[in-house]
């Protein structure tokens, strides 16, 4: 999905009944140089950090430019250990938060890419009566008051989270981390694929596949991917009805895509891009599907001939089945 | 038997420094590029024109699988053959084969079973699938019971490529050597000496008499009585093999053997060599993990293999790419792209682009990458859904009755 940009955002912002005030000014790469062209209004600076972990999660940070935050003392606080945040790579910028460089600022959480973004606020901000933030761009600046700043957060399904970042906390055996409440759990993990998939695959896990996840020490490795995706082809192919559900949408979503760029198009180069875009594919999840079917056939087929022997059959019937493909020639 | 360029003629025609193109090794002159028209001369097999593409195409009456209308699968023996008996109705089957050494495919293996789905859906006939767990086993020194459990862990890997199950016979060598397929083994053996295979494949008196006849089990299923179940005694079906180039010797001395025995020659299909990530001159090896991408890669492996090993054809700063461009002759993400990039235009674009120094090698590969992505977690979700009775289904010897329709 494109990126939103400082036009659509001011835009949600009229929408929302905010009146906020831009600034315009040359680019700038720094706090140092903002306030230089904007110092001159007497509120506070923010500055915002993109960080990320070690296991992949995404945080922006965004304080008063006076805040002293740590980021030391923050990633033990959050229970990350001593060193568990870094600066997060310029192509999570791009990918995720969908600002250049330089512009990092609370309002790119607008981004539904930037979903699994961990949003923490300087408790400062709580008696600001204005706040400064680049509007996705950094050649200008946003002037809004704290209050039209939680209604666009509230706008984007946020709770705003405050963080005293200045206070001195003892993180130890005996004194939990304080901010560890802000850290998601792993299977939530920010990640690029489908949102959509990835969201019904973790609700139709088997349980055996969540155990194994649970349980590392099992002899049953799972690798951690494979708990998503176990769960969504098989869903599809147990049942007609949500594989021909899962066809029309793909189809129906490809179309509205392509529809919305109109002019290009004639109606069967549409219908062909469509095709070519989402048919291989389904036709995979196709014959998947009578593969399945011919397997479960072929199964029942076998414990048929079997006869009388069909009660302990039934019982051992994996043994069964391998017993004879191992002893081999059944012709 | 004609032009039969064996390891020995290789090294005394040139002294040791041509390209070496066998069954287990495959190197390029001086670490250069491999000369495939040269190979197809010293094979002495056919290079696959355009004209026959076209005829796939008019015959199969869709448009042709990439790899075809790219040069991928770029020689043939008697594929035109084949062309000629479809069109008066006489219906040929498949036949292909993976040694099970390892338990992680890489792109290269998938390549032929890619195809071979292709000419399956297109042709609409019938396949086996031969798992040589005992090559393996003897070549590289595993036990039985290991070679065994790699044959069922890569069977489920070849069915998540999508083939037809009620079409589709799949076979270890352990579990279906005898009957009738050993029967035809023996045939194809007395036609075959002992100094021919040292030629063909390289023997020597130190090695084990296991490898000595293990080339008429590659042979075997070339046969259709080798299939009771599948053919009955009819030798009158015609065979075409899709592999890579590097099996040519084991399919010409099939090819000599066949009208020895009363059988049809197979036909070849055969395939350039699916480049290393660091360039074109060997191939995929499963003992250097960065020299391929597997299917069990993750988004995040294939992007790092690419941006940090993939070979880039392009210039070595900036300014000197956007004055000479890039050269598409070593670029290893074009060449993959040429390989799995749907769109014919699309990739004719990149070409022009890039080649001119317009586009820059980071958004070739971020393209690739994309274009990987997709495919490994298509092949990843397919594998998940193949349980141990669909390998079961798939090897049971049991009679196809849809095959041809």
């Amino acid at each position: 999905m494109a990126a939103v940009s400082k036009e659509a955002l001011l835009s949600r912002l009229q929408g929302l009944g905010i009146n906020s005030i831009v600034h315009e000014h040359p680019v700038v790469m720094t706090v140092e140089e903002q306030s230089k062209h904007i110092g001159h209004l007497g509120t506070t600076l923010s500055k915002n950090l993109f960080l990320k972990d070690k296991k992949g999660r995404l945080y922006l940070v965004s304080a008063l430019a006076t805040t002293t935050v740590d980021l030391k003392a923050l990633s033990q606080r959050l229970g990350l250990g001593k060193g568990g945040l870094r600066m997060a790579p310029e192509d999570a910028l791009q990918e995720i938060l969908k600002v250049p460089l330089g512009s990092v600022t609370p309002f790119a959480l607008i981004n539904p890419s930037s979903r699994s973004v961990i949003l923490l606020l300087d408790h400062q901000y709580q008696n600001q009566p204005k706040l400064l933030f680049h509007p996705l761009v950094n050649d200008s600046t946003i002037e809004i008051s704290n209050g039209d700043f939680n209604l666009f957060l509230k706008s984007i399904d946020r709770t705003p989270s405050y963080v005293d970042f200045e206070a001195v906390v003892t993180v130890g055996k005996d004194q939990p981390p304080d901010l560890a409440g802000f850290v998601t759990e792993l299977a939530e993990q920010p990640s690029s694929l489908d949102t959509k998939q990835s969201i019904a695959s973790t609700q139709n896990c088997s349980i055996k596949e969540v155990a194994s996840a649970k349980f590392p020490n099992s002899k049953l490795k799972v690798p951690k991917e494979k708990v998503h995706i176990e769960g969504e082809f098989q869903k599809l192919i147990r049942d007609p009805q949500e594989l021909v559900n899962h066809i029309l949408d793909e189809t129906i979503k490809a179309t509205m895509e392509k529809v919305k760029d109109v002019t290009h198009y004639t109606d069967t180069s549409i219908s062909n891009e469509i095709k070519s875009q989402i048919g291989p594919d389904l036709q995979n999840l196709i014959m998947l599907f009578k593969n399945t079917a011919y397997t479960q056939g072929f199964v029942a087929g076998e414990q048929y001939s079997l006869g009388e022997d069909l009660v302990s059959a039934f019982a051992s019937r994996s043994s069964v089945v391998r017993g004879r493909s191992e002893s081999g020639r059944c012709y | 038997m004609a032009a039969d360029v064996t390891r020995d003629n290789l090294e005394e025609s040139n002294g040791g420094e041509e390209q070496v193109i066998t069954p287990w090794e495959v190197s390029a002159k001086d670490g250069g590029r491999i000369d495939y028209d040269k190979l197809i001369l010293q094979f002495g097999c056919q290079k696959l024109e355009e004209s026959l593409v076209k005829r796939v195409e008019r015959l199969t009456g869709k448009p042709a699988h990439p790899f075809l209308r790219r040069g991928v699968f770029f020689a043939h023996r008697e594929f035109d053959k084949i062309l000629d008996n479809y069109e008066k109705g006489q219906k040929f089957y498949l036949y292909t084969g993976r040694g099970p050494s390892s338990e992680s495919l890489h792109l290269g293996h998938l390549v032929p079973f890619l195809f071979t789905k292709y000419l399956q859906d297109a042709f609409k006939v019938p396949l086996v699938i031969q798992l040589t767990d005992d090559e393996k086993c003897m070549w590289k020194n595993i036990t039985v019971e290991e070679s065994r459990r790699l044959a069922r862990e890569n069977a489920k890997d070849i069915i998540a490529c999508g083939f037809d199950v009620s079409r589709t016979f799949i076979f270890c060598d352990f579990d279906y050597v005898g009957g009738n397929f050993y029967q035809n083994m023996i045939r194809i053996a007395k036609c075959v000496t002992l100094n021919q295979v040292r030629g063909i494949f390289g023997f020597t008196g130190e090695d084990h008499i296991g490898k000595v006849s293990f080339p008429a089990v590659q042979a075997a299923p070339s046969f259709p009585t080798s299939f009771p179940h599948l053919f009955g005694d009819s030798k009158d079906v015609h065979c075409l093999i899709p592999c890579a180039i590097d099996q040519d010797p084991y399919f010409r001395m099939t090819r000599d053997v066949a009208p020895r025995i009363g059988f049809h020659k197979p036909a070849l299909i055969e395939s350039l060599f699916f480049p290393a990530l660091q360039g074109e001159s060997g191939k995929m090896s499963a003992s250097d993990p960065n020299s391929a991408i597997y299917v069990t890669d993750s988004p995040k492996d294939i992007k790092n293999k690419i941006n940090k090993y993939a070979f880039s054809g392009g210039g070595a700063t900036i300014e000197e790419h956007r004055k000479h461009g890039a050269n598409l002759e070593v670029d290893v993400p074009v060449k993959y792209l040429s390989f799995f990039l749907e769109s014919d235009e699309e990739l004719a674009k990149i070409k022009e682009e890039y080649g001119a120094g317009r586009m820059l090698t980071g958004e070739v590969k971020l393209r690739l990458i994309d274009v990987l992505g997709k495919m490994v977690d298509r092949h990843q979700k397919a594998r998940a859904a193949v349980t141990d009775e669909m390998v079961d289904a798939f090897m049971a010897v049991r009679p196809l009755p849809q095959m041809f329709s």
